[in-house]
C-alpha cells in the first residue's frame, strides 16, 4: 500500500534559478509591503503580489493545479473579499503604527521571529524528514498533476474532503448569520413604522456604514 | 492582521508543496488543498465577525477588543 518515497534529484537549470529568484523576491517584497503599509488597501495589493509569487513557485515545484487554485481562490476571491470589507468599513484612513496599546507585543514578536529563524537554520543542518514511506502516492512520473492529486484526494483522503465540505457549509451559514441584522419584536415594529423618517435621520447622523435599505428595521441601539 | 494570517498560511503551503516534490509524495499537495479550503472558510467567518463588530463600534484595531473579555 505504501510506496517508498524516493527523493527526486533536482537539476537546477538557469531558468529555474532565475524564476525562483524573481518570484522569491516578489514574495518577500509583497510580505514586507503587507506588514509595513499604512494604508490597508496597499496591504491588500501587496498581498496579491505575494500570492502571485507563491503561485509561480508552486508551478516551479510541479504543483500546477495548486498554482491555478491559489490564483483563483486566494488572489481572486479572498483578497477581493478583503477589499470589499475594507471599502465597506471605510478603514482606509492611515493608521498610526507608532502607537501600540500592548507594549510587549513588538519586542516579543521580534524575539519569536528570531527564534523561529534560528530553529530553521539549525534544523537545516540536521535531518529534515523522518524517512517514512509515502502513504498517498508518488508525485512524479507519467500522468498529469491534476489526476494524481485527484486520485489522492478522492481515495486516500476522502474523509477530510467530506469534512471540509461540511466546514464550507458551516462557514457559509455562519457568514449569513453574522451579516444579518436581528429583527425586532412586533411592538417595536409598530413604533418604528410610525417614526420611520425620524429613524432614517437617526441613521444618517449615526453614520451607519452600510445600511441603505430604509424599509428594514433600523439598527439596534448601542449597548450602554 | 488578517492578511498576516494569510501570509503564514501561504508560507506553510509553500513548505508543503516543496516537500511534496522533494519526497516524491502527492500527499503534501493534497494537504495544501485542504489548508486552502480551511483558510478560505476562516477568512469568510473572520471578516463576518469584523463586520459585525464594526457595526457596534467604529474601530477595527484588534488590541481594543478586550470588551469581549468575560
Amino acid at each position: 500500500m505504501g510506496h517508498l518515497a524516493t527523493p527526486m534529484v533536482a537539476s537546477a537549470t538557469v531558468p529555474d534559478a532565475l524564476t525562483f529568484a524573481v518570484s522569491a523576491l516578489a514574495v518577500l517584497l509583497g510580505a514586507l509591503g503587507v506588514v509595513i503599509s499604512r494604508n490597508p488597501v496597499h496591504s491588500a495589493l501587496a498581498l496579491v503580489v505575494t500570492l502571485f509569487g507563491v503561485a509561480v513557485l508552486f508551478v516551479e515545484q510541479q504543483a500546477h493545479f495548486l498554482a491555478a487554485v491559489q490564483v483563483i481562490v486566494y488572489a481572486g476571491a479572498i483578497v477581493v473579499l478583503f477589499l470589499f470589507v475594507i471599502m465597506l468599513l471605510g478603514v482606509d484612513r492611515r493608521e498610526n503604527i507608532a502607537a501600540e496599546p500592548l507594549k510587549a507585543q513588538r519586542p516579543l514578536a521580534i524575539l519569536l521571529g528570531l527564534a523561529v529563524l534560528a530553529e530553521v537554520l539549525v534544523l537545516a543542518r540536521v535531518q529534515w524528514v523522518t524517512g517514512a514511506s509515502s502513504v498517498a502516492g508518488i508525485a512524479s512520473g507519467p500522468g498529469s498533476n491534476v489526476s494524481k492529486l485527484a486520485s489522492s484526494v478522492f481515495t486516500t483522503y476522502l474523509l477530510p474532503f467530506e469534512v471540509t465540505s461540511v466546514l464550507l457549509v458551516i462557514a457559509v451559514v455562519g457568514a449569513v448569520v453574522l451579516a444579518r441584522r436581528t429583527p425586532r419584536g412586533p411592538a417595536a415594529k409598530g413604533e418604528d413604522a410610525r417614526s420611520a423618517p425620524g429613524a432614517g435621520g437617526d441613521q444618517a447622523r449615526r453614520g451607519d456604514p452600510g445600511e441603505q435599505d430604509q424599509s428594514r428595521q433600523p439598527e439596534e441601539e448601542p449597548v450602554t | 492582521m488578517f492578511m498576516c494570517i494569510e501570509l503564514m498560511l501561504n508560507a506553510a503551503n509553500l513548505t508543503f508543496v516543496t516537500f511534496a516534490r522533494a519526497l516524491n509524495d502527492i500527499g503534501g499537495q493534497s494537504l495544501v488543498f485542504f489548508v486552502l479550503v480551511v483558510a478560505a472558510a476562516e477568512v469568510v467567518v473572520g471578516l463576518g465577525i469584523i463586520v459585525a463588530i464594526y457595526r457596534r463600534r467604529a474601530d477595527t484595531n484588534a488590541d481594543d477588543f478586550h470588551i469581549l473579555k468575560g
